[in-house]
């Protein structure tokens, strides 16, 4: 189908994304537009305004200070995929989609949008993220805890906009999904990550938001096995189309135990 | 509102209505109906184009949003004289293609790949290919087609073709 009529804002500046967002009724930003414009298309929604955040300038960067990747909420797919400096997001980044996808998506938008199945929401929880947000009455950090509220909801409000994001850059990690067929979303997603003695795993698909399990680094013979074990037990998915909820914790269980093989050393096994 | 497309090297001055998709004022406003629509929503891949030679979904993007930029659609693959490129001539000569709906996209997204790896393997040319359906072929003759297309360009000068 086409998309309804609407009046289309092209934003010079995050102020001017923020007065047009605020100016209007029902006004979405349109970034990447590989979630909304299928919306449109479909006639799910009748935004008056869309405000059009692509060419406003600097929010393109890539840069870490104090272990931390600051990205620039329009930082594409394509180019997340393509950087080294988080190998983690870098690797998330990668499984989305496909390649027209990434070269338009971007990262303040997926964040934004929050579906339960996206890569980069448990890429955002796993390293203990924040985004930073404009909105009418300044900026503020919000951190990846209490950015995802449910399926598809956040704790942004309707004038404010995702303008940075801030990942840790994690001493080890991991990622791994399974999905239907190449490119679609996960039906299981697990990231991983360690900081220090602590490990934090994220499972996307299980739930409305990514589903978080942190705990201390655990060593030695079968930690692998205990952490994946205690994730699967951890977790409360539901059935859908795509898969039973049985389906969904031992995809749990085994998609955990490759995204920790490179988080978890254990001990090398004794020859027999 | 009124946008400048700069497509397969031509400029274009156009007016359009902001809901009007790029594959929409390719096909409708500029007579470029190469480009094909399948899904409408950013699912098949058939209106694949390259905007500044990304591949992009012309479904998705609002030609309001393309103002300024270089598209390269599927007319602008064969040379003036109408020589083939070396992908649409691997597509006839492999059976790439039956009924070509989903083919101007199949080879805008062909085109990219090998332009950013030119020999990928394949496993790789399954994996890049796989955003874009096809419903008659059953993908060999396709996945045969990019990768004799793939070795024919690394062979042949390359002035001809972009």
């Amino acid at each position: 189908m086409k998309c309804p009529p609407f009046e289309y804002h092209r934003a010079t500046s995050v102020d001017d994304a923020v007065a047009a967002l605020a100016a209007a009724e029902d006004s979405k930003i349109l970034a990447g537009g590989q979630s909304l414009v299928p919306v449109l298309a479909l006639r799910l929604a009748r935004p008056t305004v869309l405000v059009d955040v692509n060419r406003i300038p600097g929010l393109d960067g890539l840069d870490v200070r104090d272990g931390v990747l600051h990205a620039g909420a329009l930082v594409r797919h394509a180019a997340l995929a393509r950087q080294a400096l988080h190998p983690l997001a870098a690797a998330a980044a990668a499984s989305i989609g496909h390649a027209a996808i990434r070269s338009r998506g971007t990262l303040g938008g997926s964040l934004a949008h929050a579906d339960p199945a996206a890569e980069l929401p448990a890429v955002l929880r796993a390293c203990d993220g924040a985004v930073v947000v404009a909105g009418p009455d300044g900026t503020r950090r919000v951190g990846a805890d209490a950015l995802f509220v449910g399926a598809l909801q956040t704790d942004l409000a309707e004038p404010e906009m995702i303008t940075g994001v801030e990942l840790g850059v994690p001493d080890a990690w991991g990622f791994a999904e399974f999905a239907r067929r190449h490119g679609d979303f996960a039906v299981v997603s697990v990231a991983a990550a360690r900081f220090g003695d602590r490990l934090r795993v994220v499972v996307g698909g299980v739930a409305g938001v990514p589903h978080l399990l942190e705990t201390s680094a655990p060593s030695g013979t079968g930690a692998l096995d205990e952490v994946a074990g205690a994730l699967a037990d951890d977790v409360d998915p539901s059935s859908d189309l795509h898969g039973s909820a049985g389906h969904r914790r031992a995809l749990t269980r085994e998609l955990a135990r490759r995204a920790l093989a490179d988080v978890i050393t254990e001990p090398a096994r004794e020859p027999t | 509102m009124r946008i400048t497309l700069t497509v397969n090297g031509d400029r274009h001055r156009l007016d359009v209505e902001p809901r009007r998709t790029l594959a929409d004022a390719l096909r409708e406003d500029l007579g470029l109906t190469g480009t094909h629509l399948g899904c409408e929503h950013g699912v098949c891949g058939a209106c694949t184009v390259l905007l500044d030679g990304e591949p992009v979904r012309a479904c998705l993007l609002f030609a309001v949003q393309a103002d300024g930029c270089g598209v390269d659609t599927v007319e602008g693959l064969a040379t003036p004289d109408g020589t083939l490129h070396p992908l649409q001539e691997a597509f006839s000569v492999c059976h790439g293609l039956q009924c070509g709906a989903c083919t101007p996209g199949m080879l805008m997204t062909a085109a990219h790949l090998l332009a950013v790896e030119p020999s990928p393997d394949r496993e790789r040319i399954r994996a890049e290919m796989a955003g874009n359906l096809c419903r008659c072929t059953g993908y060999v003759g396709i996945v045969d087609a990019v990768a004799s297309a793939a070795g024919v360009m690394a062979w042949r000068p390359r002035e001809d073709h972009d």
